[in-house]
């Protein structure tokens, strides 16, 4: 690749951009990011858009495409409200896990945060995307947009035939059902998610080839013999107790017809495309930050970027890695951003720099000067939990003054557990490593019995963990939404595992 | 570089939302409608126009997700920011919320009791409190208006004018024709073309090549002309959205305002009356777009005015309501005659009126309005200490008590009070309430 960098010659100097100055800034971004960082990225599309499409994106998970539901509706209404009201901004870009990579840039930026924006989410996000290996084994770059506009012209579809209420009612409880309908130990009994969603792209693209508005039908309200032959041998394949209610529901219902189980499979689909994201947050905002640093940092050390760029710069940045303290009214929990920032930061130190106390904890890496690998290493092969299990070190740990607290709900005080010392680093870690598991403190909730014959009751088991119970404001709420699914009774055990 | 590229996306069309949001308004609705009543109780006749904040519990729209209860079990959490603490410390736990920075997220994940707000823009907000009110007995009668036309899609012509060029259906059929007269694609010109600056560049051509590029020339000379035969867009397949005029059948109706303005009436009462047929005034502009209104205003005499007249100026008199029903008789003479046209009427008086005037606003009423009317309302306009005096329905001003007599006669007439702000619009929608109507 030819140098777009040389020395003296800045790619911008006006707060304002255009085009022209984005394609420049980009292609020195690139320089850094391939030539020097040698990241592994999908093909950039870098669109631009105004405030009000951001906010459209934000209640739609932020995804380009998404079907029409109530809720998103609601999601926008709050968040305008919050916006106008000036209570919050709007982020400075979205990034979308496809190929090639989508990311929004708000029209609004200045040409500093627009470069800022480009090497985080183009580069960062981008390279963590295509590499780690829950993005690889669970979602389907290539696959999701076209899935998801499948989806929409789905639901659209049903809407028109059955009504809005009928399609509300399916969507408003498989939507409760989220966070239990993913896989999260074992793939798939039998389709493997990418075939799965590359099988309905096509079916969505056949539909687009042989669309004819005279034959234009939905699949038969009705189930063939065929397909339901196949339905009843994958029932009869799962392994109770099953995980993933959703995929349960959606085949073993007795109730459901096909259209109705083409929802559940959407909802369940969506949710687990963006499983991963929920796993890897601190470990996906660590590498874009780390990788918008390092270039913005570089840009100016290369002398690409003037001094007014580089302090608007450090202004965003220290501002996104701002970490307040548990006693700080501002604090909701620690800051994914900061975290996975000062992690990686140090992991570069730790290969340059090391102390006795690296050596110590991380003899493996300590010294070893290769800190590009090793972070693409650690970015491609973990997830937050089995990261900061590995890589928090006693620094960060004294830097962030991290204390664990223990809290039963019997007693009248908390304890502190252990705090940044000798004796407490490994339980600190392993606490906090542990609040990342996302089966904590998410509900363990499964199908241990569904009779199939006869009453067919379905049975559901809450594995009590630290005895911690289901919060009874939503518990009943949702039974009723599973009910809707399954058609008969639905019974909840908790127990104490 | 083929790595990477940009849109721009901001003129992409917006409102892509829009659709969620109805959906939205929809789940709401019951909460949303409460609201929306609520606060129009307090708003003034230039708020109503805008669009309005409100506020409906968050419990009608939860989105439910299993959660472990807080005040269950045990956990260990880890902080940042620690300053004195060392381990064994206990910490005693703060009231109600189960531990550190718990009680920040319920609200977050919408899970909250508290209330959820957000802004309805003002088509919405007078679309939900009008929504089931309407005209009571709006009959078809000899249709006057039925000349008004509508223009409907009626597919595709092959004439018309630019505007109306259907751009997909003249692509598409121009498509066709090339395809099938085989006209030479530019690429192949540009192919052959290139081929030809080939030949030409060698210096010393063989007889090959100098036939070679004979034979060039004259196929890019058949191509040149079967081009000009076959052009890229030929008035043939141009093709046109076609629309027909189709007659559409509307319901003349016209609401005769009658407003006292005599000095009797202070301020306060003038300013009550006007905010009704504010109200009532968005409303028919809302939900009929052909209904025609007549402002009426009265003194000791009567005058027709326009709206900003109506609502805006100040004039001050003595009182004699029966002149303002010959007003409108007259008007509704010379312009709307009882046969074509749906005739409603709403008067908003103090009720005092020029002694034996009363008699005779009755008689008018009962002689030449009621007859011609489908419907009727009036609206006294009471002082707040005089709400109290006349809690019975049968005491009330001269006018209120004459009416009261020959009300029972009439089915179509109705007759109401409003003496504080806030009961404009209860009597607002007891008035046009579309499911009382139907009960009764």
């Amino acid at each position: 690749m030819e140098a777009v960098i040389e020395k003296g010659n800045i790619i911008f100097d006006d707060a304002n951009w255009d085009f022209e100055t984005l394609q420049r800034t980009l292609e020195a971004i690139e320089e850094i990011a391939l030539g020097d960082l040698k990241l592994d990225i999908y093909p950039n599309q870098i669109e631009i858009i105004s405030s009000e499409q951001m906010l459209d994106a934000y209640s739609s998970h932020g995804m380009p495409l998404m079907y029409k539901h109530w809720s998103f509706g609601k999601h926008f209404a709050r968040d305008q409200m919050m916006y106008q009201k000036g209570y919050t901004g709007l982020a400075y870009e979205i990034v979308i896990n496809s190929n090639p990579c989508i990311a929004y840039l708000m029209e609004e930026n200045t040409m500093a945060m627009q470069a800022l924006v480009m090497a985080h989410a183009s580069f960062g996000h981008n390279h963590f995307f295509k590499n780690n290996y829950l993005f690889r084994q669970w979602t389907d770059a290539e696959g999701i947009l076209p899935y998801l506009d499948f989806a929409k012209k789905y639901i659209a579809k049903c809407e028109d035939e059955y009504g809005f209420e009928e399609v509300e009612a399916i969507l408003d409880a498989s939507h409760a059902l989220m966070d239990q309908g993913v896989f999260r130990y074992s793939r798939p009994p039998r389709l493997s998610e990418a075939d799965r969603m590359a099988k309905l792209a096509a079916r969505a693209e056949h539909e687009e080839l042989t669309f004819n508005d005279i034959w234009r039908t939905l699949p038969n309200t009705e189930e063939d013999e065929e397909e339901k032959e196949e339905r009843q041998a994958e029932v009869r394949n799962i392994k109770l107790p099953e995980e993933n209610l959703l995929y349960f529901i959606e085949k073993a219902s007795p109730v459901l017809r096909p259209w109705q189980r083409e929802l559940v499979r959407i909802v369940r689909n969506i949710a687990q495309y963006f499983y991963p994201q929920k796993q890897t947050k601190v470990m996906n905002e660590g590498c874009a930050t780390f990788v918008h640093h390092y270039i913005m940092t570089e840009l100016y050390n290369r002398g690409a970027i003037g001094e007014g760029a580089i302090l608007e710069f450090l202004h965003s940045h220290s501002s996104v890695v701002f970490q307040p303290d548990f006693d700080d009214p501002r604090y909701s929990g620690l800051n994914p951003y900061a975290l996975g920032f000062a992690m990686m930061g140090d992991i570069k130190r730790i290969c340059e720099e090391p102390k006795a106390e690296d050596r110590e904890w991380f003899p493996e890496i300590a010294g070893s000067g290769d800190w590009r690998e090793i972070l693409k290493d650690a970015w491609a092969n973990y997830r937050d939990e089995s990261f900061i299990l590995q890589y928090l070190s006693p620094k960060i740990m004294r830097d962030f003054h991290l204390f664990a607290i223990a809290d039963n709900a019997k007693e009248t005080h908390v304890e502190v557990s252990a705090i940044h010392d000798d004796l407490g680093y490994r339980r600190v870690r392993e606490r906090l490593a542990a609040m990342y598991d996302i089966g904590m403190h998410e509900p363990n909730v499964q199908v241990v019995a569904a009779a199939l014959e006869g009453d067919r009751k379905l049975t559901l088991h809450h594995k009590v963990h630290d005895g911690r119970k289901l919060s009874d404001k939503t518990r009943d709420v949702i039974l009723t939404h599973i009910e809707t699914l399954w058609g008969h009774e639905v019974k909840l055990e908790e127990t104490n595992a | 570089m083929a790595f990477s590229h940009f849109i721009d996306r901001r003129k992409n069309p917006k409102g892509k939302s829009l659709g969620n949001r109805q959906r939205f308004l929809k789940r709401a609705r019951a909460q949303i409608k409460e609201a929306v009543s609520k606060s129009l109780r307090d708003r003034s006749l230039k708020e109503i126009e805008k669009g309005e904040k409100i506020s409906i519990p968050s419990k009608s729209t939860v989105e439910p997700r299993f959660r472990l209860d807080p005040e269950t079990g045990k956990r260990e959490m880890v902080h940042p920011g620690n300053k004195e603490f060392g381990k064994g410390d206990k910490i005693k736990k703060p009231p109600q919320s189960g531990g550190k920075g718990k009680g920040k997220k319920a609200s977050t994940d919408g899970e909250g009791e508290d209330a959820f707000q957000f802004t309805l823009t003002q088509d919405e907000f007078l679309d939900i409190f009008f929504e089931d009110l309407e005209l009571p007995n709006l009959v078809k009668r000899s249709l006057k208006e039925i000349k008004a036309t509508a223009y409907k899609r009626a597919g595709i012509t092959v004439s018309g004018s630019p505007t109306n060029m259907n751009l997909i259906r003249t692509m598409r059929n121009a498509h066709g024709r090339r395809l099938a007269l085989h006209r030479p694609s530019t690429r192949e010109m540009n192919e052959l073309k290139e081929r030809l600056f080939e030949l030409e560049r060698i210096a010393q051509p063989s007889n090959e090549e100098i036939l070679s590029r004979k034979d060039i020339i004259a196929k890019l000379e058949a191509m040149e002309r079967r081009r000009r035969w076959a052009p890229f867009i030929d008035p043939l397949d141009v093709r046109f959205n076609a629309y027909e005029p189709t007659p559409v059948e509307t319901t003349a109706a016209v609401m005769f305002c009658l407003m006292d303005v005599s000095g009797s009436m202070g301020e306060r009462e003038k300013d009550l009356a006007k905010r009704f047929y504010m109200l009532l005034y968005l409303f028919l502009k809302r939900r009929y777009e052909r209904v025609e209104i007549v402002f009426i205003r009265h003194t000791h005499h009567a005058e027709e005015v326009d709206e900003e007249t109506f609502f805006y100026s100040r004039q001050s008199g003595g009182t004699v309501v029966s002149t303002a029903l010959d007003k409108m008789l007259e008007v509704q003479r010379d312009r709307f005659a009882a046969h074509e046209w749906n005739i409603y009427v709403a008067q908003a008086s103090d009720g005092f009126t020029q002694s034996g005037d009363a008699k005779r606003c009755v008689e008018i009423l009962n002689e030449s309005i009621m007859p011609i009317s489908q419907y009727y309302a009036y609206i006294e306009i009471l002082d707040e200490r005089e709400l109290e005096v006349f809690s019975n329905e049968d005491s009330g001003a001269e006018l209120w008590r004459a009416y009261r007599t020959f009300a029972p006669a009439w089915e179509n007439f109705a007759q109401t009070r409003i003496a504080r702000p806030q009961d404009i619009f209860p009597v607002f929608r007891e008035l046009f309430s579309k499911t009382k109507r139907e009960a009764a």
